[in-house]
């Protein structure tokens, strides 16, 4: 479903073009655990300094946190602090928010990146687990609450993790990055219940 | 695993996340065409390698990807302290007697 979703997209944009997504539509059930391929989401880094936090914020509707390993979301539009002037912004609703950045004046670098990453969720009880199977950080809830969100290490990928609830993760890996990603918690899923 | 603490994330992380980038508190000549060739190697090459407490830059790269200081001890391989890049060198560490 989410294949034929990119495509009537890529399709309206340019009819001699078809966008594949890498791995679209790949899952995997394990007792406690399901690891699957999120359909496309419209991304853009953010870079921008203090001063221009209010204008951005106003442009894309979602407040930029500035507390570390924090995230926001409204209507749809994910707000991740990597670093201390860089966040991720993830839609999920198709709109681009690169387009509402290039109206603002204030000092900023936005650069697309919708289809340099691929997202994968990992849901169920043993979630944390799974992620940590390759993740050195501290997944508990207690240091890992619901909304956090943080760039860490996953294997031998570098990876953004977002906790989406208390048994669910969003993982977002580079697109080359993808397969080997998607096989490492496939193999942690299954080991992870046990 | 050793945890190292960001100043940037303000808390303990992995020291997976992190790449080591060199000693500390190296200021670059600012008229650099003016430094003897003496001086240059100094500045470029030679490092104080201490047995002890050294000043060293550190990159959290899987993480926030900010450079900062940190205060180590190269034989129990202990961090003593971080601190933002920029900052001065502590005039006191955390524990030291004097």
């Amino acid at each position: 479903m989410a294949k034929a979703a990119a495509r009537t997209k890529a399709a309206a944009a340019s009819p001699s073009v078809e966008r594949r997504p890498a791995l679209a539509g790949r899952a995997l059930s394990a007792p406690g655990v399901k690891v699957e391929i999120l359909p496309p989401a419209e991304r853009i880094s953010l870079r921008a300094p203090q001063a221009s936090l209010a204008a951005l914020s106003k442009a894309l509707g979602v407040t930029l946190p500035v507390k570390p390993k924090t995230s926001a979301t409204k209507d749809g539009r994910t707000a991740l602090w990597l670093g201390p002037d860089e966040w991720l912004i993830i839609d999920e609703t198709g709109k681009d928010p690169l387009a509402d950045c290039a109206k603002v004046t204030a000092l900023h670098s936005a650069v697309g990146i919708s289809h340099r990453n691929v997202a994968i969720s990992v849901t169920g009880p043993v979630a944390a687990a799974t992620v940590n199977s390759g993740c050195p950080q501290d997944l508990s809830l207690e240091a890992f609450p619901v909304g956090a969100a943080s760039r860490t290490i996953l294997g031998k990928s570098e990876a953004v993790l977002l906790r989406t609830a208390a048994d669910a993760f969003r993982v977002e890996c580079w697109r080359s990055f993808s397969d080997y990603v998607f096989t490492l918690l496939s193999e942690a899923a299954s080991d992870a219940a046990n | 695993m050793l945890l190292i603490r960001c100043p940037y994330c303000e808390e303990e992380r992995p020291e997976l996340e992190f790449r080591n980038a060199g000693e500390a508190h190296i200021a670059r000549s600012a008229n650099i065409d003016a430094e003897s060739d003496d001086d240059f190697e100094k500045f470029f090459f030679i490092r104080a390698n201490p047995k002890g407490v050294i000043y060293e830059r550190w990159r959290h790269i899987h993480g926030c990807a900010r450079f900062f200081n940190a205060v180590r001890d190269t034989v129990t391989d202990k961090f003593v302290m971080t601190y933002k890049a920029g900052e001065p060198k502590p005039a006191k560490l955390p524990g030291a007697s004097k």
